[in-house]
């Protein structure tokens, strides 16, 4: 059912250049995939896997030079948020598209207090009064868990711990109702228990506004608690794609494999010696002809040197960029 | 079956730093960040210490190593009391204890080649010629996987995961029998922490290591040790074998910790109890009355706020600090009688 709904952000063949001294770095290439309302698509992969990237050339902020969004389209609705201009870009900024970033501590201003930072989106999106914005801000500090909202408005960032300014980036990003929620690594700087109570947070509020979330992360075992859809990035591509559970129980890629192979478990018996992927992530200083992952990967044959595979199909909306079929593996 | 003696042996050991205010900047108070801490690391294991941020468990294994002054208690390594002895008494210890940082980027200097980093430790406590020195410093990046040929190249070249393996190698010189690893892996990425981890395994089981692997990653660390300390606020609320820890913990704040970790699968995933906890860590210089943990715990009885549990085996090897278990005990052994 939920298939059918036009998706609330729609990406296609993104690509993103930064020129460097001496050459290029193909951070982001081809990558397309969409959001559709009320889902929340897991986006997983390393350092350099270019999840951040694709995010952030989505809202234009990428500073451009050395960035510079090659091609491609990405559709909200239906404008193009390549081709909008600043001021329309401003605007969906905080407005349609809510963002929060890793570290809380310094996507905070730490010279104003946290009241004036929920409002100044408040203000300048929805051309609410002073006294409007308060009232709004101290609901969205409920909202996110914050006790004593009305109280703590006139505090600064550092007189929050590190789970409450991660509650206050989120009700930031939610100020404006937004559609969608861009969340780039939000637990990653935080310890375990208050990870917990973040992930909680979200989930309470995915019920309670329905609005479609990307949340990026390395961590597969967040993702696996959270997401519906997943999508594995590796040295700039999306190297598969899938429903959380399907991906799981039967990942395609050698990538994601072995990425679900190396993690050690909380239960079940110990290994007795962790699996490893050999080598370094690729450097990726051209556009790639043949699979980045090919180094790295147990079953590259020829064919893996010479093209860079496409995307197919699996059946279920799930797909795979790999010539090699896992399911010759279980026969 | 002999049993194997404790290589390192600490007591008690209480790591307070002073916070000075006021208009004559004298001590208004102490951030207790470790406060009575006591265990033994036994010869040839690996001791897990996990707990989240702020817990004191980096302070405490530099404590271990006497990077800080401890405020109170005593530190024995290899038969040593290494807590009184002078700095240059301590010099000459040093060999034996070794110390991996978290974050391969600060901790080696940038304007050094890796040659001079690993052979930094040599030039100090040795006066070996300079070709037997780059002889052990090649023998030392074959044992960590480095390539001798990248030996004259700066620590930039390299990637985060080589980069660490410096930082082992460099503990590694003076073959010591006792190695702190302070979060050794807490920045790498997943594919390149299982690498270092196996190395660190392989290395243990070929030069007999000791290690003190501190970590807030819980399934890391029940795969590496051997036996798990968990601590909360400063102290050690418990203490087992690693699979008893994982299998049943006996302190509240343990469980929780467990239990927040992500399952790394949808279907176990969505039907797991999970136990959140409520607020914050309170602040290691005001803690709380009685049990540390009383805040937070849900099921905080009257006695927790007013006295401080010890630590104490409940089962053979299994340490817990908590009044639940005491109550357990009494109640378990009247029942049974």
């Amino acid at each position: 059912m939920r298939d059918e709904a036009a998706p609330v952000l729609d990406v296609k063949d993104l690509k993103t250049v930064f020129r460097v001294r001496g050459g290029e770095v193909h951070a982001v290439n081809s990558v397309s995939f969409d959001l559709r309302p009320g889902e929340l698509l897991g986006v997983v992969g390393e350092s350099g896997s270019g999840k951040s990237v694709t995010m952030m050339s989505l809202l234009g902020l990428l500073p451009s030079p050395p960035a510079e969004v090659r091609e491609g389209t990405v559709m909200l609705g239906d404008r193009d948020l390549l081709k909008v201009d600043e001021d329309t870009l401003r605007n969906i900024r905080g407005g349609d598209i809510g963002f929060v970033f890793q570290d809380p501590m310094t996507s905070l201003n730490p010279v104003f207090t946290v009241g004036f930072q929920i409002m100044e989106p408040l203000r300048a999106h929805m051309g609410m009064t002073k006294a409007q914005a308060r009232d709004r801000s101290v609901e969205l500090l409920d909202l996110v868990g914050i006790p004593d909202a009305r109280r703590r408005l006139k505090d600064f960032p550092h007189q929050f711990s590190g789970g409450m300014r991660q509650r206050v980036m989120i009700a930031i990003a939610l100020a404006c109702n937004p559609k969608v929620l861009i969340a780039d690594e939000p637990t990653t700087a935080l310890d375990v228990t208050i990870q917990a109570q973040i992930l909680e947070l979200v989930k309470d509020l995915r019920q309670k506004l329905g609005m479609a979330i990307i949340w990026i992360t390395h961590d597969l075992g967040v993702i696996a608690g959270i997401a519906d859809r997943v999508m594995v990035m590796y040295g700039g591509q999306v190297v598969e794609q899938g429903p959380v559970k399907e991906l799981f129980a039967d990942p395609a890629h050698p990538y994601t494999r072995a990425l679900l192979q190396t993690m050690p478990k909380l239960h079940g018996t110990r290994d007795e010696k962790l699996r490893v992927i050999e080598g370094q992530p690729p450097m990726l200083g051209q556009h790639p002809t043949s699979c980045p992952f090919r180094d790295r990967c147990a079953h590259s044959f020829e064919r893996c040197a010479t093209e860079n595979p496409q995307r197919r199909p699996l059946g279920d909306n799930h797909d795979v960029a790999c010539h090699w079929d896992h399911r010759e593996e279980q026969v | 079956m002999n049993t194997p003696r404790a290589l390192v042996e600490v007591r008690d050991l209480k790591m307070h730093f002073p916070i000075y205010g006021g208009v004559l900047k004298r001590q208004i108070g102490a951030v207790k960040a470790v406060d009575g801490v006591s265990f033994d690391i036994l010869e040839g294991e690996t001791l897990g210490i996990v707990g989240e941020s702020g817990c004191g468990k980096s302070t405490c294994g530099r404590a271990v190593l006497r990077l800080y002054e401890a405020t109170a208690g005593s530190i024995t390594i290899d038969g040593t009391d290494i807590a009184t002895m002078s700095q240059e008494e301590l010099r000459q210890e040093r060999p034996k204890m070794q110390m991996v940082f978290q974050d391969p980027q600060a901790s080696l200097n940038p304007r050094m080649t890796v040659a001079s980093l690993i052979g930094e430790p040599l030039d100090e406590h040795t006066k070996w010629s300079r070709q037997k020195k780059l002889e052990r410093i090649y023998e030392l990046m074959d044992a960590v996987g480095l390539n001798r040929e990248f030996a004259h190249r700066y620590p930039h070249a390299f990637s985060g995961g080589q980069r660490q393996r410096i930082g082992i190698a460099r503990a590694l010189a003076l073959n010591p029998k006792f190695i702190v690893c302070d979060e050794p892996i807490a920045a790498l990425d997943v594919s390149i922490q299982a690498q270092v981890v196996n190395l660190l395994e392989d290395l243990q089981k070929q030069f007999g290591l000791t290690y003190m692997f501190i970590s807030h990653d819980l399934s890391m660390v029940r795969h590496i040790a051997d036996r798990v300390a968990v601590m909360y606020l400063g102290v050690i609320v418990e203490l087992a074998p690693v699979q008893a820890m994982f299998d049943q913990p006996l302190h509240p704040y343990t469980e929780a910790l467990l239990s927040a970790v992500p399952e790394p699968d949808p279907s176990l995933s969505m039907q797991k109890d999970r136990i959140v906890l409520q607020g914050d860590v309170p602040s290691p210089s005001n803690p709380p009355q009685g049990c540390n943990f009383c805040t937070r715990c849900s099921k905080v009885m009257d006695i927790c706020k007013i006295e401080q549990p010890e630590l104490r085996e409940i089962e053979p090897g299994h340490f817990a600090a908590c009044h639940l278990r005491n109550q357990d005990q009494i109640t378990g052994r009247t029942g049974g009688a």
